[in-house]
């Protein structure tokens, strides 16, 4: 954007003294916040992710470390091939790929055979971003609909039951994920245990607290909008508080807020700025349309979970959305 | 206590809280510029129509004589600040770029120096309770004579906006202290060294305009400035209001709504609001013209940042060159990269140090290499932080969007004349995008199309 001022000596103007030594112009402003960029926003992302990966590393051991080595691997190699493809640079350091990366490994199952983290990740990158021209053109969350490919192609090794296996060292990964507990056969996980992470689940979702403290420091840094996860959370609540009332046994409002992917997804999915719509009213109806949809789904459809579905849908109408909340201009209120 | 209070100040909606950054030159006292050998005047200078020259080459002026008389309704009168002698006609490039033709006149006696010319401009008695003295009328011919237009930096004409008007009676004068620019300290030290003209001018142009009330509005960073004003009010009645320190609260719809909680309607003026507003330096040329007869010859300006080695609050007359003023500064330092004429946010940048100063420079801000560094401009993520802060609720993005792809239907639907460049989008702007020079473009597009 800047020029330098000895361009100027072609003159007309007889008196000019333009010392080329010294300035540029430039349209104004003239100054940027400092410290507040894309990556800045990105690497945010990621510091917000450490408590959902320290817990998934603790309660999955090596399984979540390799799924997270695969989609890192793979979604990096594939925003690369991507853009040498377009002749570009490489644009890895902005960091948008790790953080796709990072939530796609945590929405896996700890079971997830290699595969799908790989063709997860060439996906999510390559169709999810890449091909509606690269960061910031997508329509759709690029994780997510990487991990819709692979859970509808793998629904034996990914699906509901995929969780499940018996055979495996680590304890929890032998029981049934917690909605599922419930849904087949009314098993009400114990509230601690929601909390800390100790139930199966994918792999960054398990811990609700980890979701909490992330998405706080999300919030409070300004790079999620606070109101998508606010309104998500209110409706879910709503809408568990009209299906179980206010009781304190059994599955509890308070199970339905932290169990399954809906705190992961209000502060990490939901979040995604591209994705979502820019204005604050239209963030608002979007995490309630999000909240309701997950809510609709748990309790009417076959789906245990189904925060992915209802981000993906709620995505879809992010440009309507935006349309109808332009906001009324100073002046017009 | 101390929070609470803040917060019960009042301000805008949204906005920005950019590093202040007047250390440079807050609180140095007004330095008088010795005068210049010649001025150079364009001959517009204020929003509106130009003046059409009423002196000839080699013809003598002295100080305060009329030089241009203002045609139309909105224009104003321009004055000799120095005697001497006109040159023949030439050309000169103001601050925002445009090309015009100005007066320059070489000085032939200094005229007044030091004291004495600040004596003259602001010091003395003022009168502030003078109602009986000065008829409206008599107040509003003295502004129009004296071609004053407002300081703050729009230079929109004076007496159009202090024109009583039976359709739309004025209740509240509101008077700009804010100066929420960064860098710039101009009306901060008027505040401080001149409350009496300020407040003098504010008692006569609400007489003028019959507000029954006066408020001043001072952001709460300026307590020295506010405290200053409020010694020397008197028995005027005039209220000095602290403000929530914000960007930008300067602009008049918003120091309105903070002041008087009013919006003034997209597209219509304070006047519909019940309100008039002025800048406090255009306040203190009021009094200045209709206690003592004199035209707006000279101002307060400010030259400050990090690029100039001693930054300074200057009394310069109107028509001294850049270049000049940088020089009493003390030049400039190793790593000046940016010269601005008025503030950052919304100055210009001015390659030729020959500009002259005009009516509406409130300040020259020199910015370092290391102040105006910024990355490359990335794609929009949408994250949000442009509506965030848009003090006139617009989606700054969608607005640059449209301005680039042509689609002006899109840019109407979202309001884009509505922008005034305040800049706070793209200060915010984590992608680095130049939002404001696209919305910029896309305005004269929307514009063009208008006018076909």
């Amino acid at each position: 954007m800047t020029m330098k001022a000895s361009g100027m000596e072609k003159t007309d103007l007889k008196n000019a003294s333009v010392d080329p030594t010294l300035t540029e112009v430039a349209p104004s402003p003239h100054l940027v916040e400092g410290g507040r960029t894309t990556r800045r926003m990105m690497i945010d992302v990621l510091v917000a992710l450490a408590p959902l990966v320290g817990a998934a590393i603790y309660f999955f051991r090596w399984s979540a470390v390799r799924q997270m080595a695969i989609c890192l691997a793979a979604c990096l190699t594939v925003e690369a091939l991507c853009a040498l493809m377009r002749r570009r640079r490489p644009p890895l350091a902005d960091g948008s790929a790790a953080v796709t990366a990072i939530i796609l490994a945590l929405s896996l199952p700890a079971t997830a055979p290699w595969y799908a983290g790989v063709i997860g990740s060439m996906v999510a990158i390559g169709i999810g971003k890449a091909l509606f021209g690269g960061l910031g053109m997508n329509l759709f969350n690029p994780a997510m609909v990487g991990r819709a490919f692979v859970m509808i192609s793998f629904a034996g090794a990914l699906g509901a039951a995929g969780y499940q296996d018996a055979g495996s060292a680590i304890d929890i990964m032998t029981q049934a994920t917690p909605l599922t507990a419930f849904q087949q056969s009314g098993v009400v996980t114990g509230l601690a245990d929601l909390l800390i992470g100790r139930t199966n689940g994918s792999l960054g979702e398990t811990s609700a607290l980890a979701c909490l403290a992330g998405g706080l420091f999300l919030c409070l840094r300004r790079s999620a909008a606070w109101r998508i996860p606010a309104s998500m959370l209110a409706i879910a609540a709503l809408f568990a508080i009209l299906q179980t009332g206010f009781t304190a046994q059994g599955w509890t409002p308070a199970h339905h807020l932290c169990g399954g992917a809906l705190l992961f997804g209000a502060f990490f999915i939901a979040t995604d700025p591209v994705s979502s719509p820019l204005t604050p009213q239209g963030q608002m109806i979007y995490g309630a349309g999000i909240g309701a949809l997950v809510m609709i789904i748990r309790i009417f459809s076959g789906y245990p979970e189904g925060v992915m579905f209802a981000v993906l849908l709620m995505n879809g109408l992010t440009p309507l959305i935006n349309r109808w909340t332009i906001p009324p201009p100073f002046g017009e209120q | 206590m101390g929070w609470f209070d803040r917060y019960r100040r009042g301000t805008f909606d949204r906005g920005i809280h950019p590093p202040a950054n007047k250390h440079f030159s807050t609180g140095s006292d007004i330095e008088i510029v010795p005068c210049p050998e010649r001025v150079v005047l364009p001959l517009q200078q204020n929003v509106g129509g130009p003046c059409t020259p009423v002196v000839k080459p080699r013809q003598k002026v002295t100080w305060g004589e009329l030089i241009g008389r203002g045609e139309a309704f909105v224009s104003s009168a321009l004055h000799a600040p120095v005697t001497g002698t006109v040159e023949r006609s030439v050309m000169t490039t103001l601050a925002n770029g445009r090309h015009m033709p100005a007066i320059a006149i070489r000085t032939d006696d200094p005229g007044l120096q030091r004291q004495d010319l600040w004596d003259a401009v602001f010091g003395g008695p003022w009168p502030k309770d003078c109602i009986g003295i000065y008829e409206p009328q008599q107040i509003h011919e003295a502004i129009l004579d004296a071609g004053i237009v407002g300081l703050g930096g729009a230079a929109f004409p004076t007496h159009v906006k202090i024109n009583p008007n039976p359709q739309k009676p004025i209740h509240t004068l509101v008077v700009n202290g804010c100066e929420c620019e960064p860098y710039l300290t101009s009306d901060e030290q008027l505040m401080r060294q001149a409350p009496d003209a300020i407040i003098a001018g504010a008692f006569l142009a609400s007489y003028a305009v019959g507000a029954q009330r006066v408020i001043i509005g001072v952001e709460d960073n300026k307590p020295e400035a506010a405290e200053s004003l409020r010694q020397s009010v008197g028995r005027t009645g005039i209220e000095v209001r602290l403000l929530r320190t914000k960007y930008p609260q300067g602009s008049e719809k918003h120091l309105i709504k903070a002041v008087v909680g009013r919006e003034v309607p997209l597209g219509g003026l304070p006047a519909d609001v019940g309100v008039a507003i002025g800048n406090v330096g255009t306040m203190a040329a009021v009094a200045r013209a209709v206690v003592r007869s004199r035209p707006l010859t000279h101002r307060v300006i400010c030259v400050t940042g990090a690029g100039v080695a001693q930054p300074k609050n200057l009394l310069v007359p109107i028509g001294i060159s850049i270049g000049e003023l940088i020089d009493y500064c003390g030049g400039l330092t190793a790593d000046a990269a940016r010269i601005v004429a008025g503030g950052p946010m919304m100055g210009f940048a001015v390659a030729d140090r020959t500009t002259p100063v005009t009516k509406g420079t409130s300040g020259i801000t020199i910015l370092t290499h290391e102040d105006t560094a910024t990355a490359a401009a990335g794609p929009c993520v949408r994250c949000g932080r442009c509506v965030e802060v848009c003090p006139m609720g617009l989606v700054p993005t969608k607005l640059a969007q449209a301005a680039r792809t042509g689609d002006l239907r899109l840019a109407r639907r979202y309001n884009i004349l509505a922008c005034f460049e305040c800049g706070a989008c793209a200060y915010s702007c984590p992608a680095r995008i130049p939002l404001v020079q696209w919305i910029r473009a896309g305005k004269a597009q929307v514009a063009r199309s208008q006018g076909r």
